[in-house]
């Protein structure tokens, strides 16, 4: 099982407001790998729910889209709306940040999950709700028969991501797309949801696109990392790379900013200076050059997405970063 | 659930009988003596008027007016009417299915065309649909009734002569002439009332197209037909239903206007003559008929919810 199910290049993204134009993906590249995860990270407001989203074909008409998204050698991007909504929900598929009220709170658990094996399985009511109850099975909830008939206010809110988790893979998707699945959630139960995923993905070779900013989450469930800023890919490349030797200086700024257990007590977390620009109106060149500490004159040109070795890239003129850190 | 209601019909109590000492202390602010109505001729004849206020009691403290009234309405006595000598009764279930008839197809018609109306609306949210269903609602709430029925006599019963202008066939007799009689009322109200369905539907519907769900509906494949009127438009009737509970009693307390124009013996024009004549039990039964109406409409917007919303079921 090996191969990229997802490709996507060159992705752009347009909303047209009042203020003129607003780009907020700025030509993004990645590819998801047949049954496995890919993380995609940055802070809010970067453009990696717009990305999930542009992929899903979920975009309001205000947007206008451009680049090509490939699903298994098939350019999806150009389809026309109606065979865009043939692949959601059974090659496409998506799950949410909010648990409780991404259910529909006037149906049950049960019919939520069959009314996607009806419409794209073409089942009857009696065989899809059979089959539902065996997707609340799969996804650990017990005595799946019974809750099947419970309202989505019956349910805790893990039990809801664990129905909505059910809902998508019911049709078996060739690609789930995660944005911040466990957010709402307790601790603990965020550690059982993402170990669900990573199960039912390896039995069903269904590549994963894991939006979170939680680094813990990318380190422990991701096998590469898209690091986002401000509507362009900062970094990408193999987890253990990324996050051992991250080459952007913004992933060094967001690696510091993460809390760390085992770090020395009472030491200040490190955070990342500045704001985001206002992607009305970005600066020339390298969009992180403001916040930046090794910003110099190059970084008034975009920069490429140098490649700096095993399929680890990095968006920033001064990689590798190690010569830098050791001449500072 | 049962526990609900039994506490649900138990609130019914209290509310009638506040209205029932609301009724009877207003119409004592009415001016005007209704012993002098009745007297007629003999209006100069101190002895007269006594004798006809003792008989209605008028003499005795209204307190005890009212315990007298309360009494008698229950043991299903609502009284004679002081003006034509009938029992109170009889003429509300004289009137009663002409009023039912006139505003169960003014409802009808009002939900038929509001509802669908401000789901296309919000469908087509900032579109030219959006903006005719808009424009037609504010012509329909903002045209009076009045002038609404002189327009359409004018046009159907005068100019192409389809309807009669005027009158009533009761159901039982002839039902086409039936219709035809009531059909031009029922437009001219209902039609008032769907712009205001219109609005409603179109305000919920636009909250409930934006919730989280929507959206999984969306991500699940879902066309957007069965987006909008399965997954959206569930959670939209709550307000919805509310409304109708509340046009539709107002429907069935009697349309004054519509009913004059119409020359339709309905609620309306019961409780119309019977304010003028001072005809204070006429008054008092039609408004505590009205009373119980809104009150089991109100009972069953409730339970309409409960079957719409299973959250509301727990409670």
């Amino acid at each position: 099982m090996s191969g990229t199910t997802l490709e996507v290049l060159d992705l752009t993204v347009t909303f047209a407001t009042e203020r003129g134009p607003l780009r907020v993906l700025d030509g993004i590249s990645f590819g998801l790998p047949t049954g496995r995860t890919v993380a995609l990270v940055g802070e809010s407001g970067c453009g990696k729910s717009v990305a999930s989203l542009a992929v899903m074909g979920l975009l309001p008409p205000s947007a206008a889209v451009t680049g090509t998204i490939g699903l298994e050698g098939r350019e999806i991007a150009e389809l026309p709306p109606e065979e865009r909504r043939k692949l959601r929900g059974a090659e496409l598929a998506m799950i949410f940040q909010e648990p409780m009220t991404s259910l529909n709170p006037a149906f049950t658990a049960g019919d939520q999950v069959a009314e996607a094996l009806r419409l794209h399985q073409g089942l009857d009511r009696g065989t899809a709700m059979r089959a539902a109850v065996a997707m609340l099975e799969a996804v650990r909830i017990p005595e799946a028969a019974r809750r099947a008939r419970q309202y989505p206010h019956q349910l805790s809110g893990g039990m809801r991501q664990r129905v909505m988790i059910a809902m998508a893979l019911a049709c078996r998707p060739r690609v789930l797309i995660a944005d911040e699945p466990t957010t709402a959630l307790d601790v603990t139960v965020q550690a059982q949801i993402l170990s669900l995923l990573d199960e039912l993905r390896g039995g069903t070779g269904t590549a994963v696109l894991l939006i979170t900013h939680d680094l813990g989450i990318v380190a422990d469930h991701a096998d590469e990392v898209v690091v986002m800023y401000a509507g362009r890919v900062a970094e990408r490349g193999p987890v253990a790379r990324v996050l051992s030797t991250p080459q952007h200086p913004y992933t060094v700024g967001l690696l510091g900013a993460a809390p760390r257990l085992d770090g020395p007590r009472g030491t200040r977390l490190a955070t990342v200076e500045g704001t985001v620009p206002d992607l009305a109106d970005p600066p020339e060149g390298c969009r992180f050059k403001t916040r930046c500490p090794f910003r110099i004159a190059i970084c008034d040109t975009k920069p490429p997405l140098y490649d700096v070795g095993a399929g680890h890239r990095a968006a920033c003129h001064r990689a590798p970063l190690e010569q830098i850190l050791e001449a500072a | 659930m049962w526990g609900w209601l039994l506490r649900r019909l138990g609130q019914i109590i209290p509310t009638l009988l506040i209205l029932s000492i609301l009724i009877f202390a207003l119409q004592q602010l009415m001016p005007g003596d209704p012993a002098i109505i009745m007297a007629g001729e003999e209006r100069g004849d101190p002895q007269v008027l006594a004798e006809i206020r003792a008989e209605l009691m008028l003499d005795r403290p209204i307190w005890e007016q009212y315990l007298a009234w309360l009494w008698r309405l229950l043991h299903g006595d609502l009284g004679f009417s002081w003006r034509i000598r009938q029992p109170v009764g009889s003429l509300i279930l004289e009137k009663l299915p002409v009023t039912l008839q006139l505003g169960l197809m003014a409802f009808a018609i009002a939900v038929a065309i509001g509802v669908p109306a401000g789901i296309v609306s919000a469908a087509y949210r900032d579109r030219p649909a959006d903006w005719a269903a808009n424009a037609i609602a504010l012509a329909g709430i903002s045209t009076p009734n009045f002038w609404m029925g002189i327009m359409f006599i004018l046009l159907f019963s005068v100019q192409l002569g389809w309807l009669p202008p005027s009158g009533y066939v009761p159901l039982t007799e002839d039902w086409r002439q039936s219709l035809a009689t009531t059909i031009m009322p029922a437009f001219v109200l209902g039609g008032s009332i769907a712009g205001v369905f219109m609005r409603h539907t179109r305000a919920a519907m636009i909250g409930a197209l934006e919730q989280d769900y929507v959206r999984t509906a969306r991500a699940k494949g879902l066309p957007e037909r069965v987006v909008v009127t399965r997954h959206a438009l569930r959670n939209a009737l709550v307000p919805v239903v509310t409304l109708g509970t509340i046009e539709l009693g107002r429907l069935l307390a009697g349309a004054v206007l519509t009913e004059q124009i119409f020359s339709i013996p309905g609620f309306g024009k019961l409780i119309v003559d019977a304010v003028f004549n001072r005809d204070y039990p006429v008054v008092q039964g039609v408004v505590v008929v009205t009373a119980l109406i809104f009150v089991t409409l109100s009972l069953i917007g409730d339970i309409l919810y409960m079957a719409i919303n299973p959250r509301l079921r727990a409670a």
